[in-house]
């Protein structure tokens, strides 16, 4: 297949699919599949990290909650704007990431994994807390975000900016994948040791790595707040953190198109067992599969199912 | 506060964290030796809580099931070691994580599978149900009594087990040295195994003995399994000492965060606000207590390794 | 990827609906501790969809249960689904406050009918209130505040109150303070779901209250009243709580221990009407075990719907025309707790009475009515739902 065809391909169906579902009368996957496109987004960023940066950051969702609770809160005080919320959901988001990264990235192997779980489960408890949003039960938006024009309540409307949003994202990395910073990253994560003897400034480039990943969770988080009109502190907690790395690995560590393809079949294949169809009441008996399906990925094809489909070895 | 007050929260707290220690005893020593991430860890508690709510059920008698179920979750512990574990110790750590996440997963639906959607009934056994009155006066319940002394026993056992007998040195020279104690001859496998093992009885234990004061139900492992790993970072991956020292801390922060801070912001916040924030105060404290630890010393308070 | 997208479309392709039936959306709370409440009006409820045949209100009716397992972002998520996927077009079954308030806004956007078997918020019923949320159980206050009387008529000197820390948990307080009127011991609320109370007990004790109220439904009730027991409290303390705290499905875990503890109920298992004893005859042939309160509300809802649907001839899509036939019903059907109409703001007006724990002629452990604590009682909240009058 030639790979002009390759992209134009999935690129066609996924402009024409709320066409589509609008057709068959079935409206409520346009919004499903706008879910998967926001995960998307947010697996590209742990992506970016952990398989492009080999950070194994545990605490991915600190980003991604603390975007959307930007969010959250200033609904809740009466700032819908999305020109003032989102971008103040990524700085926010970023900032995190920059004080959490500036401290973990000095800390190595396991450390880090660790240290980047308790700083996470810290934003958790700090979101607990806050009972005037909501603590434990969380807080609903009263509409989505306003500001563009349409109302994106509409979940035509919804559904294509969070698209080119997706792909503006994912324009972005991929330039910046292929730029000098990403051969510098990626070299640094072949061989830390080889890369600082040769001069790079490692701690600076990885920490840049790890705010630019955080900020794009915090934008992904911005749109989660917006797709379920509530935040809750379950977004920050560690167990998000976890589905975040199940879609990388499921898609493909270190791979382009890893953390968009995980994304997409992780949830597809939540909704297709999890669904009334298959079985008579909706369920969370999801887990059983996944599990299986997670747990031989990573024992037998480490590479993740866009590894498997990839033709260069890497 | 008064003297009772304080008195009956240390005792809690003990108990908190003599289960806590149960837990991370067996996780520390399965990081320590194996180099090995394992967060079905938690998985193994609820297991072990379930088999002893079905055992105890079915022979009528909690002290009968006990024991059995201390051996089956240990039979359970090391097939799993055995069939899927093993094939990770070589793994890097984010395959370690991702593994045990997935048998995470698998262990809540089966035991859903298995056991159904509601939580099951655990009691504590009778003669222990009621309260027990204490020197002084003070009546407490006489079932958290005896936590406290089986944990506290189980603790010695173990220090014992670990610095008395052939197999604890072996076990504290895998943890110091791995690649020295196998080039000594100690056939590794099988001290994994009995290893983890042990882990899961411990596990299984301290999901028996709380089984009574919480609930059985699926997915329990998962909140204790977090604060499990906030203990073996503090005390030192691989130490049973540490790990014994951290989990004293770590309960007596969660207590004093349940049941002092409240009272002191009662004063200040009104009642919802104040009841809310102890609680995640004192969790708050817990992780920025991890974070500096593995910031400043990484090896935690007792470093097992040489 | 394509391909399961291609399949999906196809299977999706052969869901097709009736225009001319009852399709219920049921969102409940099914598994974990909390899970024994929402099983116990799922019963309820479906002992008198039965009874009718299958039939609510003479039309063929499918109802959908989905477990949104006491998580707030879980129940949004399936209360979409099941409008926007499933189409229901009607909802009920939430259990919990906080799963309500989040799924709330989704059901009011989508303009189903929504009919409360459990949790009826005060934000919802008060300055909130609209014609596409009706409650067949309670208002949020009312057991509380009936609790409150039956405080105050025992003369207790002061009472510490203990509730789970969600919006239903600070409606109790809020009901029982207003019933009761006299001085607060302390107010402490819990997490919810939260099992062990070591440290509460604790704070209990120290305090030494005249008695204790504590709203704590579910798990979390079986787990509190076992080591308040155990703690050698209740020999100290006097306990009281809604009827929630004590009913079956703790009355079953706990026991013994439990006996002599006194509660508010709206309904108690032996009131003297036909309807109850064909109910409760019912309920325990079907499922073999004594109903709880909460099997009495599942089952009025659904007599509700039945008389409801009924009188308004199957169209229910005509909100205001529907939202008049569901005020009417009450007086039209006779439900197991008796006589009760609603006020403007869709919440029950209805009796509440003191019962005890106490062994019944069999020997079973049951709740016993004593007495009639107030009559009529209805939603202090409803003065201020000034959009329905």
């Amino acid at each position: 297949m030639s790979k002009v065809l390759k992209v134009a391909f999935p690129l066609g169906i996924v402009i024409v699919f709320p066409l589509v579902m609008h057709a068959m009368d079935q409206q409520f996957y346009i919004s499903f599949a706008t879910r998967i496109l926001i995960y998307a987004m947010a697996a590209a960023s742990l992506n970016l990290v952990l398989g492009y940066g080999g950070m194994v950051s545990f605490g991915h969702a600190a980003f991604f909650g603390a975007g959307a609770y930007i969010v959250g809160i200033l609904a809740f005080e009466g700032v819908t704007s999305l020109w003032i919320s989102w971008p103040m959901a990524i700085a926010v988001a970023a900032l995190a990431a920059l004080v959490i990264g500036a401290i973990s990235l000095r800390t190595r192997g396991v450390y880090f994994i660790m240290i980047t779980l308790a700083f996470a489960q810290m934003m958790y408890y700090v979101f607990v807390s806050l009972k005037a949003y909501g603590g434990d039960d969380g807080l609903s938006l009263s509409s989505r975000s306003t500001g563009l024009g349409v109302s994106l309540s509409n979940d035509f409307a919804w559904y294509y900016l969070v698209l080119v949003l997706l792909g503006i994202v994912l324009f972005l990395l991929h330039r910046l994948l292929h730029s000098r910073f990403g051969r510098v990253i990626e070299a640094i994560r072949e061989n830390e040791t080889r890369a600082t003897a040769v001069g790079y400034p490692v701690y600076r480039y990885k920490l840049l790595c790890f705010v630019i990943s955080g900020a794009i969770a915090g934008l992904a988080g911005a749109l989660i707040a917006n797709q379920t009109s509530y935040v809750g502190p379950a977004l920050l907690h560690w167990v998000q953190s976890g589905t975040l790395m199940i879609m990388v690995i499921l898609g493909g560590v270190g791979r382009f198109w890893g953390g968009p393809v995980g994304a997409g079949v992780l949830l597809a294949l939540e909704e297709l067992f999890s669904g009334s169809a298959l079985l008579g009441s909706y369920s969370l008996h999801w887990q059983l599969p996944v599990g299986i399906i997670l747990l031989a990925v990573v024992m037998f094809a480490p590479q993740g199912i866009a590894g498997a489909f990839a033709k260069k070895p890497q | 506060m008064t003297g009772i007050l304080l008195l009956e929260q240390s005792l809690n707290s003990l108990q908190f964290g003599l289960m806590l220690f149960l837990l991370a005893a067996g996780l520390t020593l399965v990081f320590g030796i194996m180099d090995m991430i394992n967060l079905a860890h938690g998985s193994l508690y609820m297991i072990g809580a379930y088999l002893m709510a079905s055992l105890a059920q079915a022979t009528g008698s909690f002290w009968v099931a006990l024991p059995l179920a201390l051996v089956a979750t240990a039979i359970v512990g090391a097939l799993l070691e055995i069939s899927l574990l093993r094939r990770l110790y070589e793994r890097d750590h984010l395959t370690q994580v991702l593994a045990t996440f997935a048998v995470i997963l698998i262990a809540n639906e089966v035991v859903r599978l298995i056991w159904g959607n509601q939580s099951l009934m655990l009691n504590a056994p009778a003669g222990l149900t009621g309260p027990v009155t204490l020197p002084g006066g003070m009546q407490y319940a006489s079932y958290r009594l005896a936590i406290i002394v089986v944990g506290a026993a189980v603790a010695l056992c173990l220090y014992l087990l670990v610095t008395k007998t052939k197999m604890g040195m072996l076990v504290r020279a895998g943890a110091s040295n791995r690649e020295m104690a196998v080039a000594m001859g100690v056939n590794i496998r099988r001290l994994f195994t009995v290893v983890f093992a042990l882990g899961a009885a411990l596990c299984a234990l301290a999901g028996a003995m709380l089984g009574p004061i919480l609930a059985v139900q699926v997915g329990m492992g998962e909140n204790i399994l977090i604060l499990a790993f906030v203990v073996i970072v503090i005390g030192g991956i691989g130490s049973i000492r540490g790990a014994f020292v951290g989990a004293l801390l770590v309960g007596l922060v969660d207590t004093m965060g349940r049941a002092l801070l409240p009272i002191a912001f009662a004063k200040m916040f009104p009642p919802q606000v104040a009841s809310n924030l102890g609680p995640s105060l004192s969790s708050i404290l817990i992780y920025v207590l991890m974070a500096a630890v593995l910031f400043f010393r990484p090896q935690g308070l007792f470093p097992a390794r040489g | 990827m394509r391909l399961f997208w291609a399949a999906a479309a196809a299977a999706l392709a052969f869901h097709v609906h009736a225009a001319n039936e009852l399709k219920i959306g049921y969102l409940s709370t099914l598994s974990g501790p909390a899970g024994a409440i929402g099983v116990e009006i799922r019963d309820g409820f479906n002992l008198a969809l039965k009874m009718a045949g299958g039939k609510l209100g003479g039309l063929p009716t499918e109802v959908i249960f989905a477990d949104d397992t006491l998580n707030p972002e879980t129940g949004k998520q399936l209360a979409e689904r099941l409008l926007k996927r499933d189409r229901v077009n009607l909802m009920t079954g939430v259990v919990f406050s906080n799963v309500m308030i989040a799924a709330w806004p989704t059901i009011q956007q989508s303009k189903v009918v929504y009919i409360a078997p459990n949790s009826t918020p005060t934000s919802i019923t008060g300055a909130g209130c609209n014609q596409y949320f009706v409650s067949a159980a309670w208002p949020n206050e009312g057991h509380h505040e009936a609790a409150g009387h039956y405080a105050k008529s025992k003369g207790y000197k002061n009472v510490y109150l203990i509730a789970p820390n969600y919006p239903a948990g600070k409606d109790s307080t809020t009901g029982f303070k207003r019933g009761y009127g006299g001085t607060i011991a302390a107010e402490v609320y819990t997490k919810l779901n939260q099992l062990d109370y070591s440290a509460e007990l604790a704070q209990l004790r120290a305090a030494k209250p005249a008695a204790l109220y504590a709203f704590l439904p579910g798990g979390m009730g079986i787990n509190f009243i076992k080591q308040f027991v155990a703690a050698g409290l209740s020999s100290e303390i006097p306990l009281l709580v809604p009827g929630f705290a004590d009913d079956q499905d703790i009355l079953r875990a706990v026991g013994e221990p439990m006996l002599g503890i006194f509660d508010t109920s709206h309904w108690a298992y032996d009131l003297d009407n036909d309807a109850n004893r064909k109910f409760v005859a019912a309920f325990e042939k079907e499922y073999n075990r004594i109903p709880s309160l909460f099997a009495e509300q599942g089952y009025t809802t659904a007599l509700l719907i039945d008389t409801a649907v009924r009188s308004a001839k199957g169209k229910i899509e005509d909100v205001p025309a529907f939202h008049k036939a569901l005020m009417a019903a009450p007086a039209r059907f006779k439900s197991p707790r008796g006589d009760w109409k609603f006020a403007h703001n869709g919440t029950p007006v209805q009796d509440y009475y003191v019962r005890v724990v106490a062994k019944d002629n069999q020997g079973r452990i049951v709740n016993k009515k004593i007495g009639t604590v107030v009559s009529g009682l209805s939603d202090f909240w409803a003065k201020d739902c000034t959009a329905l009058k």
